[in-house]
């Protein structure tokens, strides 16, 4: 799950790491702004559009205000728009609060994040003086210029690693103090509300040589919600995928894509198998989707709803490798599913398993448009025939 | 021979009352595995599935023998089962939950490495293991395996059922078959596997199931191009996965443009691996290579 700025920062000062005064509009609000705006020593600040995504500067999504009727117009501008940035896709995100911030002037950019390393299966602290570019491209570019430190999970950050960061980076006596304490504050939230990724980039300093939080992501680990409730009640969904939200409320993994073959499977690993199989037949998968274990008529109902409200969809390929649950149970639910939603889509169902035969023999028997089939590469080439002849016929 | 579990090893269950543990336990015993208890706090004493049950590990340990441990325990308490069983001495330990938190598996992980070097974890969010016609750990359907000469290690559930029924399809058995798993920190990983089925004589060949996501495939790439003294073939799911999607499993993801299948692949083929583009020809593949080889030997 990923937090908004200025969850991350609300965040990160529980751990009391210093964040920059800010005030956080959900309307354009003059009254709140006459009130409540912190003071900028620069007379300028910054209003930052909250969406879940990075690159929001090119984007158009952070302006520069420098008065309190500026603030407004630019809160005005953003609040209630979709920003289209690079990270977010064409659709864009909604923009439903601004943060704003005095504006500093940065003299140095530096960039610093905790991240879990899968090589190494250990968290690591990523620091780099090129701050403010996407470490990414840095590490391609420049790998010199990214400091690592891997952190041992019994022992925690330790305060040398910190330090050597800090002189790595560059920094001189005071900052060096101040950049461990920091760092070792990232480290216990990390630690604290199973976060996934904290991402401070860039860490600025300003004219004092003071460090300042410019920009703080934060991602949280889905797998300790049941233990961080606070932060999963203040999850917004109006940055994710409606359809994928709607597929976590039933228990199935979804994930839209572009093209025009819908599939339904158990297992992520057979569902990317079977999204594989799509384009080797010459078609394109519409979606992910994983109906995982258990498969009952109640979830394939389900997951059938997700899959036609896609208005792309000439066809769907059903492919459920049954092994410990008969096949003749999962058949008796796609039918019930498929009379359910009324399913008009030419449907190839590949089941293998205990009861296989029976199973294809209830979906033949079914009267509905469901197509058995048993092998795996036909089944594809199938479900990629019949979605060209169901788009020929529409045309 | 087989890799890690055989006919002789003696299984108990971690959350062996519960409802998947139950029906998971059935299961097993009716594939014949020597699962000799269980263990759920609180209830030790019981008898449940005709088996005893014990209120710790060490207690099972101590009044069966066991040496391996299948663990359904809600993702919560997990990585506390995991620990559990190997301060009690098993030696395999599989832990089919999903869900437990990154957190929890690191200090499992930095755990299992200091203290207990010898414990083999396998998972956690992964089928289990099995060895055919001996002993299955795990929620794979056992009907579909048979026992052979295919050494079979994946990141995926019924995509590596898929590699079984097409391997038994060819006649070409399973000697082990090792899920390990959808984490992005797990247990054993492609490279202990590889080099556990290298040392078995009953593996001929080995068949690797990765997917998008993570390093693993790649640095067991390396491993193989280093030297490997059986052949291997290797499907990699997930060339049409967008990057920055989480596709089901919490690894699979391409992030920052790394963990792509066509990079996988390359890495795979470049060290000498048969790499095949469906997961359809994981069987053919597999059985041509075999085929290939005994020729070779023949020609020899």
């Amino acid at each position: 799950m990923n937090l908004h700025e200025y969850q991350a920062k609300s965040l990160l000062s529980e751990f009391g790491v210093e964040v920059p005064p800010n005030l956080l509009l959900k309307q354009a609000s003059a009254k709140q702004v006459a009130t409540a705006l912190p003071a900028s020593e620069s007379g300028r600040w910054v209003v930052k559009a909250q969406v879940h995504s990075g690159a929001r500067g090119k984007a158009g999504g952070v302006l520069l205000a420098e008065s309190a009727d500026e603030i407004v117009q630019a809160a005005d501008a953003l609040i209630g728009t979709r920003l289209v940035t690079e990270q977010a896709g064409s659709a864009g995100l909604p923009v439903n609060s601004v943060l704003v911030e005095p504006a500093v002037t940065i003299e140095r950019e530096f960039y610093l994040a905790l991240m879990v390393d899968r090589a190494l299966q250990r968290v690591v602290m990523i620091a780099s003086p090129e701050g403010g570019m996407d470490i990414e491209v840095v590490a391609e570019s420049r790998p010199e210029a990214i400091f690592r430190a891997i952190i041992n999970p019994t022992l925690g950050l330790g305060a040398y690693q910190a330090r050597q960061l800090a002189f790595a980076l560059g920094l001189d006596g005071r900052q060096v103090n101040a950049f461990a304490s920091l760092a070792l504050k990232l480290y216990r939230a990390f630690v604290g509300r199973d976060a996934a990724l904290i991402e401070i980039n860039p860490l600025a300093q300003v004219a004092d040589g003071e460090l300042v939080v410019v920009d703080a992501k934060i991602s949280l680990d889905d797998n300790a919600g049941y233990r961080q409730t606070e932060w999963w009640q203040h999850r917004d969904v109006t940055q994710e995928d409606p359809a994928e939200r709607k597929a976590i409320e039933h228990g199935l993994n979804y994930v839209s894509l572009e093209g025009n073959i819908a599939c339904m499977v158990n297992g992520a690993g057979l569902a990317m198998a079977t999204m594989d199989l799509i384009q080797q037949a010459g078609g394109m998968p519409a979606n992910f989707l994983d109906v995982g274990g258990g498969t009952s008529a109640a979830k394939v109902t389900e997951a059938f709803k997700l899959i036609l409200e896609n208005e792309r969809v000439e066809a769907i390929l059903v492919n459920i490798f049954g092994g410990i649950v008969r096949c003749d149970l999962i058949a008796e639910g796609i039918i019930e599913a498929a009379r359910e939603v009324e399913l008009d889509v030419p449907t190839v169902v590949r089941l293998v398993g205990t009861n296989a035969e029976q199973g294809r023999q209830m979906l033949g028997d079914s009267g509905l448009a469901l197509i058995a089939e048993d092998d795996l590469a036909a089944a594809a080439e199938r479900a990629v025939t019949l979605a060209n002849s169901n788009r020929e016929v529409s045309q | 021979m087989s890799i890690l579990v055989d006919a002789s090893t003696r299984v108990i269950c971690q959350g062996f009352t519960g409802k998947q543990g139950t029906f998971h336990s059935e299961q097993a015993l009716a594939y014949g595995t020597q699962l000799v208890g269980g263990v759920t706090p609180g209830k030790g004493g019981q008898t449940h599935l005709g088996l005893p049950v014990f209120d710790t590990v060490a207690a099972a340990v101590r009044e069966t023998a066991a040496t391996a441990s299948m663990i359904y325990v809600p993702a919560p308490f997990a990585a506390d089962s995991i620990l559990e069983a190997a301060a009690a001495g098993i030696e395999v330990i599989a832990c089919i939950t999903e869900g437990i938190p990154v957190m929890d598996m690191l200090k499992v992980k930095a755990v299992l490495a200091q203290d207990y070097p010898d414990t083999s974890l396998i998972g956690p969010n992964c089928p289990g293991l099995i060895t055919p016609d001996a002993c299955k750990i795990g929620i794979m359907p056992g009907a579909i395996h048979t026992k052979g000469r295919v050494g079979i290690v994946s990141r995926s559930g019924t995509l590596t059922y898929e590699a079984v029924a097409q391997t038994t399809a060819e006649g070409l058995g399973q000697s082990t078959c090792v899920g390990i798993g959808g984490d992005p920190v797990g247990g054993l990983d492609f490279i202990d596997c590889l080099k556990l089925f290298a040392d078995d004589p009953q593996t001929e060949l080995v068949l690797m199931v990765g997917e998008i996501g993570g390093g693993a495939e790649e640095e067991a790439a390396e491993f193989i191009r280093r030297g490997y003294p059986k052949p291997v073939v290797a499907y990699i799911a997930g060339a049409t996965a967008p990057a920055g999607k989480r596709m089901g499993h919490a690894g699979a993801v391409i992030a920052g443009g790394k963990g792509t299948a066509a990079v996988k692949r390359d890495a795979l083929r470049a060290a000498g691996v048969h790499v095949v583009e469906s997961p359809a020809e994981l069987g053919v593949m597999a059985a041509r290579v075999l085929a290939g080889q005994s020729q070779d030997v023949s020609a020899s």
